[in-house]
């Protein structure tokens, strides 16, 4: 891990990060996707750099989560290119269990192992992929729950927790594999609120540390606290990309706009 | 009704009986074992994206389900030596339970695999483990936990089928019952102590299979 770098405040002008090309980390082209008939992502174009930190929001059923699953290969596209990390994901992608190692995600639903215990959930990629010893994956997971502040219960299974703390455990568990990007789907909303900060306080730490992260996240706080570039989506498109201060400022496109009035306004 | 009842030449017989009992519990035991690994290997077969390999599972677990126990156990005992392979009764009646009861096992586990919600096989995609680590370490022991009263019924139901081996003088508790019977022609004594047997059989592997599944399911779930 790196040591923690200063935090990058979105106002100081992210496209100086964004234009250097040698440090692409994700490269989507001209990505499109269907499901059947339906056509959920149309070309998509997106550069995330070595670093950076996207937000993605627009409404229910534009395609947010369908554009983070591709970038792990949870699901197949039918044109267009996705690069990571410098492996290209094909149609029927050779090396997507190389990306999804340096893909971490973390899901709404947490999805932890629910028969295995903290530790466990934490320390089995780690042995089953790096063959790591089972010392080595109970320090590593042990740095990473208390880094998420959690590790005076690796030894409870998910079902004794509360959300929050299940959520941070799923952040603990995919940091152990070391990833270079993070990949946030709608991390806060299946939390009660009390249990949000927790949760958004973990991520900006994580951020803290210079990880490349994209989050789907209607937390227009944690976006304007963290984002470097915050994207609209809708129907499949990316409509808008901007720094938070532009983004929630002057937003371009009606449909931003709209957007933005409706979550803002309750 | 003038018939006398007399339990105490079955009752002398008792050794005979308890070695029949014996019998039975370990090769269902072993069955049992043999029957889920079988069977998971079908359910993984029967789930594979290969077409060949579903069709393969598919067309063995109907060919096992829609033919009588008997007949198989009397074509692998029978029939196969015609095909050089040639096994004593113990062998040939552990081989058909474990082949059959395979097929019965293979449609439990694979609803349970079915039950797993799809986000549990995601996050182990996700973090890159190789389908075959998802579905060992992930997806394996919530999908049997999901099933196992099926799957208990199941062994428990093929622990008393093992009472047609007897046909192939395989020694198990049924056959012993049959030579009581025909040395003391206490057919009702010897067939009611029969049955009890194999009800007090089938509670104590209920028991066995519960203290399993509770050591193995002892995770808490919301
Ligand atoms: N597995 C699927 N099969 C068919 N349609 C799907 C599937 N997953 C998502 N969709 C559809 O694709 C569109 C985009 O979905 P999604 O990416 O989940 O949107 P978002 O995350 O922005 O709410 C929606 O219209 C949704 O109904
Ligand atoms: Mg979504």
């Amino acid at each position: 891990m790196s040591a923690v770098a200063a935090r990058i405040r979105p106002d100081q002008n992210p496209q100086a990060v964004t234009d250097h090309p040698a440090q692409a980390t994700i490269t989507m082209s001209a990505v499109n996707k269907w499901y059947g008939k339906m056509h959920v992502l149309r070309d998509i174009d997106l550069r995330v750099n070595k670093g950076e930190h996207l937000v993605l929001c627009g409404p229910s059923g534009s395609g947010k989560s369908t554009l983070i699953r591709c970038i792990n290969a949870l699901e197949e596209i039918q044109s267009g290119t996705i690069e990571v990390n410098g492996n290209v994901l094909g149609r029927k992608g050779a090396k997507v269990d190389h990306i999804r190692r340096d893909v971490g995600m973390v899901f709404q639903q947490f999805n932890l192992f629910p028969h295995l215990t903290v530790l466990q959930n934490c320390m089995l990629a780690p042995r089953r992929i790096h063959r790591a010893t089972e010392a080595e994956a109970r320090d590593k997971a042990m740095h990473f729950l208390e880094q998420v502040h959690i590790a005076e219960h690796g030894h409870k299974y998910p079902a004794q927790l509360s959300g929050g703390q299940q959520q941070r455990v799923a952040i603990a568990r995919a940091l152990c594999m070391g990833p270079q990007v993070m990949l946030f789907d709608e991390p806060t909303s299946a939390l009660d609120p009390e249990m949000v900060k927790e949760v958004l306080d973990t991520m900006i730490g994580l951020a803290d540390q210079g990880i490349t992260m994209i989050c789907v996240t209607h937390e227009m706080g944690f976006a304007r606290a963290v984002a470097h570039r915050v994207i609209f989506m809708d129907r499949g498109e990316i409509i808008e990309s901007a720094p938070p201060s532009e983004f929630f400022g002057a937003p371009k496109h009606e449909r931003t706009r709209a957007f933005l009035g409706q979550i803002l306004n309750h | 009704m003038d018939y006398s009842f007399d339990f105490a030449p079955v009752f002398q017989a008792w050794r005979l009986l308890a070695e029949g009992a014996w019998a039975t519990t370990w090769i269902s035991a072993i069955s049992m074992a043999a029957g889920l690994v079988l069977g998971t290997i079908l359910t993984a077969m029967r789930m594979a994206p290969v077409g060949v390999l579903r069709a393969l599972a598919i067309g063995y677990i109907e060919i096992i389900r829609n033919t009588p126990f008997l007949v198989q156990v009397f074509f692998i005992f029978f029939g196969l030596p015609a095909l050089g392979l040639r096994l004593d009764a113990m062998q040939a009646a552990i081989l058909t339970m474990t082949l059959n009861c395979s097929a019965y096992i293979a449609e439990i586990v694979r609803s349970g695999v079915q039950s797993i919600r799809p986000g549990q096989i995601e996050a182990g995609k996700a973090l890159g483990l190789p389908s075959f680590d998802v579905y060992r370490f992930i997806v394996f022991r919530p999908a049997i936990r999901a099933v196992y009263p099926s799957l208990c019924s199941q062994f428990i139901l093929m622990m008393l089928n093992t009472s047609l081996v007897a046909s192939i003088s395989a020694q198990e508790l049924t056959y012993a019952a049959q030579m009581i019977d025909n040395r003391t022609f206490r057919s009702f004594e010897v067939y009611f102590v029969l049955g009890a047997i194999y009800l007090a059989l089938s509670q104590l592997f209920s028991l066995g299979l519960q203290l399993i599944g509770r050591s193995y399911f002892s995770y808490p779930t919301k």
